[in-house]
């Protein structure tokens, strides 16, 4: 039981870190129309920028400030110098375009800072853990869900509430109308991409601690963003807050429980774990084919 | 995407072209003799690599360039020819028997079949529900259909897992050496030539049609009457064989299978076949994959951080080519159409 209670946790942590991604992602499509690939690369530069400064200064705060600036700051030159020309074009010149972004952006990762993953030491000041629902559980993962929530919500007001959030909104509805009421459009969606890019970044530099920081480490993750969005429905924060939590904590059960299972089904433990290895990373993609079977639009899709 | 280049219809223009293909043909065909001439053997082998993906792109174009499907799978059917190949030569050597029958075999004109149905029948399935979407969220969905058959194999452990299958010996022929680097080249060449044969006649077809019209107006298609559906599943599925065909040429070829060949930016390096060539165009994926594999060993030639030049190569050449390579020569012969 309490395992279980951990791994639920765990899985809505993972969640959180997927609803970061999966939220800039949505929001830079859902009002750009834009795909961007690049997004796995965001949150390497993100993971990146936070585990060198962090071990250099040996101030995570600072490092978490650095990979925040360098995802946003990378994420605003990538719009004004590729994504901004990317706009009127189809979705497959978007991949196309912003896979090539990756291959730079790995590879420059490699020359800058080599193959080896780099490990970043959780703060001090988050190490420990914490007495809830009957389990001690990692206060750094605790923080990681609060901020996550805490983004949840900062995302809804800004966007339901404040002035800039109903320039976004109208901007995605008809881009030429806020144009022609004197908005600068071009200025508000470079804003929206070092937004989006930003979330991405802040998930990357949360995952440093609890998992390597190394080159490739963002199309994992984007990868399993997409499942996140085509769950949820693509176009809609609500749909990728849904998404992400289930795919978070439907990966993260089966990764602990299935294991232990089969080894009671099957005779050979070895294979049984290979099996069980096997399953569980697939497991999100037959949810997603589940999904797709019964609302092939996703659960809250954007539009109904 | 720009404009497609017709087919050819009008009659000079078709005699040209005839022409055209066939002096490419003979080139071809004499490719490993002028290798041998200038002293670079080599280029035979990545000659082979060419053909083979070439195979492989014009299969991903039959959907993407002609249905306008953007799959970002492609790898995924490709990988599963491979592992056919493998699995059963390894069938063949340890003489396990596979579900229950003696189907091992390391004979080509076995393997080459089987490997084309099994990555049909997988075709079929994914995308079947793959075509539920469209859109953007076809493009997701393919990546992560293709990244969980990635896991699959990865998580194969009784065929090797992360690290593959070695086969030692090339699938055999009647009457050929195919372990001869030669007799291999123009094999994969004939089995090229007569797949891009058959594409051909697809696309000229009235299902061909079909697919164009799906592509420039899939609701315009509804409302005449055609069942879209149909018409793009069965696309996929012949998509899927070619790229099966495609796996279990390149599995000969390196006598290696491992998940990477599924990895997804394999897949997205079909898709860039695909789009530089031409998309839509019957020969153009053939030439983007020339042009991209062979950018691909020159930059490795030159530095291990080749993708750092290859990658913002490749923006560009999205951002400022339309219509890939095709698109290109139209700029440059100034008759700009699009």
């Amino acid at each position: 039981m309490a395992l279980l209670i951990e791994q639920s946790l765990n899985g809505i942590q993972l969640g959180f870190m997927l609803f970061l991604l999966a939220a800039g992602l949505t929001l830079i499509f859902g009002i750009m129309g834009v795909i961007n690939l690049a997004q796995g690369s965001l949150f390497m530069v993100g993971a990146y920028g936070a585990a060198v400064v962090s071990a250099q200064t040996g101030s995570y705060v600072l490092g978490a400030i650095t990979g925040l600036a360098a995802a946003a700051v990378v994420g605003m030159a990538m719009e004004y110098l590729v994504i901004r020309r990317l706009y009127a074009r189809d979705h497959l010149d978007q991949v196309l375009a912003t896979f090539g972004l990756i291959l730079f952006f790995n590879q420059m990762t490699v020359i800058l800072f080599g193959r080896q993953p780099l490990f970043v030491q959780i703060p001090s000041f988050l190490e420990g853990s914490v007495h809830i629902a009957g389990v001690y559980y990692p206060l750094y993962r605790l923080v990681i869900i609060g901020i996550g929530l805490l983004t949840a919500i900062g995302l809804y007001v800004l966007i339901s509430r404040t002035r800039i959030g109903m320039l976004i909104r109208a901007g995605a509805t008809n881009r030429d109308m806020v144009r022609a009421l004197g908005i600068d459009i071009r200025l508000l969606y470079t804003i929206v991409f070092g937004l989006g890019a930003m979330l991405a970044g802040l998930a990357g530099i949360m995952t440093g601690p609890i998992s390597a920081v190394q080159v490739g480490m963002g199309e994992q993750v984007l990868i399993l963003t997409f499942v996140v969005i085509v769950i949820g429905g693509v176009g809609s924060i609500r749909g990728a807050f849904a998404g992400a939590l289930i795919v978070g904590i439907v990966d993260t059960l089966l990764r602990a429980f299935l294991p232990s299972l089969l080894r009671h089904l099957m005779a050979s433990g070895s294979e049984a774990d290979a099996l069980a290895g096997g399953i569980s990373s697939m497991g999100v993609y037959l949810l997603m084919a589940v999904v797709l079977l019964v609302r092939p639009k996703g659960l809250l899709p954007a539009n109904g | 995407m720009a404009e497609m280049a017709p087919l050819p219809q009008s009659k000079p223009k078709n005699v040209r072209s005839r022409l055209l293909v066939a002096q490419l043909l003979v080139i071809l065909i004499v490719l490993p003799y002028l290798a041998n001439l200038i002293g670079q053997p080599a280029l035979t082998s990545l000659a082979t690599r060419i053909i083979i993906l070439a195979i492989a792109a014009a299969s991903l174009n039959l959907i993407m360039g002609y249905a306008g499907l953007a799959s970002f799978g492609h790898a995924a059917w490709y990988g599963i020819g491979a592992y056919v190949v493998g699995i059963l030569y390894r069938h063949s050597v340890t003489g396990d028997p596979l579900f229950g029958l003696q189907l091992g075999t390391n004979q080509l004109l076995m393997t080459l079949p089987v490997a084309i149905v099994v990555a049909g029948l997988f075709a079929a399935a994914f995308g079947a529900l793959a075509l539920r979407t469209s859109g953007v969220q076809f493009i997701m969905i393919t990546l992560a259909f293709a990244q969980m058959i990635f896991f699959f194999f990865v998580a194969l452990k009784a065929y090797g897992g992360d690290d593959g299958l070695i086969i030692r010996r090339t699938n055999v022929l009647p009457f050929l050496n195919t372990r001869d680097g030669l007799t291999f080249y123009w094999i994969c060449l004939a089995v090229a030539v007569a797949w891009h044969a058959i594409l051909l006649r697809i696309v000229g077809s009235r299902f061909g049609r079909v697919l164009e019209g799906i592509r420039q107006s899939e609701r315009r298609m509804a409302a005449m009457g055609v069942r879209t559906y149909g018409y793009k599943l069965v696309a996929c599925i012949i998509s899927g064989m070619g790229a099966g065909l495609a796996g279990a040429l390149m599995a000969n070829h390196m006598r290696f299978v491992s998940p990477d060949m599924m990895h997804w930016t394999q897949s997205g390096e079909f898709m860039f076949m695909v789009i530089l060539g031409g998309a839509g165009t019957w020969l153009g994926p053939a030439f983007g994959a020339a042009g991209l594999i062979g950018l691909e060993s020159l930059l490795g030639a030159w530095t291990e951080h080749w993708q750092v030049i290859l990658g913002p190569l490749l923006v560009l050449a999205i951002l400022f080519t339309r219509g890939g390579l095709s698109g290109l020569m139209r700029m440059i012969r100034g008759g700009s159409r699009g």
